[in-house]
């Protein structure tokens, strides 16, 4: 595919967007991860073909990023739902019952970890500690934190996500 | 270089000073245990198996990259350092596949011989267990990642040497392991299958496709005709399996040994190399005659045919077309020798023993099959040779001198010289030479291609011509000599690429020395020296006065680049994709 451009020949505004994120970070030091970061959040993950583009652009051998990239948990392989639910597992939150919401969650919406539900409504991750520790366990859906969490106050939650559905967001 | 004064076990030393503390004890004869390091190669400190004491330093420190200074004093053993490092290695092995008895490097395995030195009766921790899937797709090399202890050397050999990056580490903590990206299999990513990583691997989580069985059973079947042929580098480096000093000539002992294990006639694969010097060396006349792509590039390794076509897709029509030397001769074998012999091809079994895990990839590309057969049936390592020869109950050391079979049999040092990085390219000049010039040349030795050097460059006068030419080896280097032609910063008529660091003789079949040999000997080195001893032994040394050679041309092929020679001896390439889609 040429720069720029996607299969049916028109312009290709992500890949653009990507080409100035790379050129904005190219020329630092440590370049890559700030990369990721900012082509995570255009694209909601990082495909094989983002990762290809930023191996050429910064001559880091792509398996090197993948490394990188599944080495942190905040990066993604996997498309995103359009409600990305993030359940901290940093040490308050598991030691005051994560896991149980994690397990709930689970079964709520019938998919496991790093998964998306089949309707692309919601995808579940786990992350590291979002420094909230005083509300433990806490989880994050779209950026959005939900404290002093129960299994019981899941239900609720989703709910609301349910009925707002893929309208109203950004 | 400064020295500077250290303490190490209350030895006084004096050692430059970007030695390491490794560095300096090895040099003072002091032994410190290591397991992931291995010399200009992979120098992390990731094991901690080379723990030291350093003064005024509050923990231990890795001996491998800890770099010493002025008044250092180091302590090398010590109770706390003997039970530190024998956790860790128990905690190594408490997760790790011990099936050392059925494993491919028993006995060559850089983990038990630690466990052994360190006087490991039990291993107190009993890790999880995750059982990994092996990967066995690729024709080359195998990855079992329940035998890898992550000392990271392949990703190393792959990424920094190589510049293929085949696999790094992926995920982390526990789950961590060493892949190609996505769980993808070594076969659907751009690895090359040079098969340094098994060279380099302290275990056996890396090792080659085992064809071993698949010979067995073509020598037990009596309705085919089985001749084997081998590669210059392996006569060089088979004695080391069988505990012969690096660099010992085995010659005759290896013909005498396929002899013994059954195979019907022994060739050399360095007649090939001869002819293939022709087919070469006429290519190159031509298009230097003709105005043709320049340079003209080699073509005898797969490992760099492939790299060629995943990474460097623009260079394909530099390539020389000549097939692979022991590929000529497996077309050869089923037409020529076949027709000779009054054999049916079809009931033919060729083997060759190579000291490369790319023949294993080259044998099955479709394209090479001239006579409507594979040219090549079976590619044993090196090592697979030497596993046969055990298992068979050949007492290799004791063996007679035998000499490889007639016809066929006869080469000349030339073809010897294949082996070692620069032996192509010195092949071919000694025929172009004496071509253009229309004499015999005595001057026969380029010293200036040979060596170790990462990328050689020679002008070279003959006759009217000063021929340009540059060698490399190692794909690290290939690629640094392509950027270079590419960028129009250098220009050459010929230019000699092989996959392998140190050409053929460290190829990734090739016997395994383990890190403590390989940071004392350059193992490259003492091979190549008895490549070119053998080389000055031939009566015959250059490839176009080889008398087979000369009858083969007359009886059968007619003249160099004739419509027959490019019917057997010649092939194409073709861009290769190097990953699969992935959303």
């Amino acid at each position: 595919m040429d720069k720029g451009t996607c299969c049916c020949g028109c312009i290709d505004e992500k890949e653009q967007m990507l080409e100035s994120i790379m050129q904005k970070h190219k020329n630092r030091k440590g370049a890559l991860i700030p990369i990721l970061h900012e082509a995570q959040e255009l694209y909601g993950y990082l495909p094989l073909k983002v990762q290809r583009k930023i191996s050429e652009s910064l001559d880091i051998p792509l398996s090197e990023i993948y490394g990188v990239i599944t080495f942190y948990a905040q990066f993604s392989l996997k498309p995103k739902g359009v409600y990305n639910i993030q359940v901290c597992m940093g040490t308050a939150c598991y030691v005051r019952g994560a896991s149980l919401v994690l397990e709930k969650l689970q079964e709520r919406l019938g998919i496991h970890i790093g998964e998306c539900t089949e309707d692309g409504l919601f995808s579940l991750e786990v992350c590291r500690c979002v420094g909230a520790c005083g509300l433990a366990p806490v989880m994050m859906i779209n950026g959005e934190v939900y404290g002093t969490l129960n299994p019981e106050k899941i239900e609720k939650i989703i709910e609301k996500y349910e009925k707002q559905g893929k309208v109203q967001v950004k | 270089m400064k020295m500077v004064n250290i303490k190490i076990d209350g030895k006084e030393l004096q050692v430059p000073e970007n030695y390491t503390i490794l560095e300096a004890a090895r040099q003072a004869n002091i032994s410190i245990p290591t397991l992931c390091y291995l010399k200009g190669i992979n120098e992390i400190g990731a094991c901690r198996m080379c723990i030291v004491e350093v003064k005024g330093s509050r923990s231990f420190q890795a001996a491998c990259v800890y770099p010493v200074s002025e008044g250092l004093e180091v302590r090398t053993q010590s109770p706390a350092i003997r039970e530190a490092r024998k956790v860790t290695l128990e905690l190594i092995l408490s997760n790790h596949d011990r099936s050392c008895l059925t494993c491919v490097r028993s006995r060559t395995c850089e983990l038990q011989k630690l466990a052994e030195e360190l006087n490991i009766k039990d291993i107190r921790f009993n890790g999880e267990m995750q059982r990994k899937p092996m990967d066995d797709f690729s024709p080359s090399i195998v990855r079992d990642p329940n035998k890898c202890i992550l000392c990271r050397r392949c990703v190393s050999m792959c990424k920094n040497i190589q510049k293929v990056a085949a696999i790094d580490t992926v995920e982390r903590g526990f789950d961590t392991i060493v892949s190609p990206i996505y769980n993808l299999s070594l076969n659907e990513v751009p690895c090359v299958t040079c098969g340094q990583c098994i060279n380099v691997c302290p275990v056996g989580a890396l090792r080659e496709k085992d064809s071993t069985e698949i010979v067995w059973d073509a020598l037990a079947n009596k309705d085919l005709h089985l001749v084997v042929q081998t590669a210059p580098a392996v006569r060089v480096a088979l004695g080391e399996e069988f505990g012969m000093p690096i660099g010992t000539r085995v010659t005759g002992k290896m013909v005498a040994a396929l002899k013994q294990l059954g195979f019907a006639k022994v060739f050399d694969t360095d007649t090939a190399a001869d002819l293939t010097i022709l087919e070469e060396g006429t290519e190159l006349i031509n298009r230097i005659k003709e105005g043709g792509k320049l340079p003209l590039i080699t073509s005898c390794s797969p490992g760099w045919i492939k790299f060629c076509e995943h990474f460097y897709p623009e260079f394909l029509d530099n390539l020389s077309t000549c097939k692979s030397p022991h590929e000529m001769f497996g077309a050869l074998l089923k037409s020529y020798y076949a027709e000779k012999m009054g054999i049916d091809p079809a009931k033919m079994f060729v083997v060759s023993v190579m000291p490369c895990t790319a023949k294993k990839f080259e044998r099955q590309r479709p394209e090479l099959a001239s006579t409507g057969y594979p040219d090549v049936d079976a590619v044993l390592t090196t090592r697979e040779l030497a596993r046969m020869i055990r298992e068979a109950g050949i007492d290799f050391k004791s063996l007679p001198d035998e000499t490889f079979d007639d016809p066929m049999g006869e080469a000349t040092g030339a073809g010897v010289i294949f082996g070692a990085t620069g032996g192509v390219m010195e092949a071919a000049l000694r025929t172009v030479a004496d071509i253009l010039t229309g004499k015999s040349n005595e001057d026969i030795e380029y010293t200036e291609v040979r060596g170790i050097e990462g990328i050689k460059e020679a002008k070279i006068k003959i006759g009217d011509l000063e021929l340009k030419a540059a060698v490399a080896h190692g794909l690290g280097n290939a690629r640094k000599l392509l950027d270079r032609i590419k960028s129009g910063k250098a220009d050459y008529h010929f230019v000699e690429i092989m996959a392998c660091p140190g050409g053929c003789v460290n190829g990734g079949g090739q016997p395994i020395q383990i890190s403590e040999v390989r940071s004392v000997v350059d193992i490259s080195k003492e091979r190549a020296k008895a490549i070119y001893e053998e080389d000055r032994d031939m009566p015959i040394r250059k490839s176009h006065e080889n008398p087979q050679v000369q009858k083969l041309y007359k009886e059968y092929l007619g003249e160099p680049g004739s419509h027959k020679a490019h019917e057997l001896l010649h092939t194409h390439y073709a861009p290769r994709e190097s990953y699969p889609d992935i959303p």
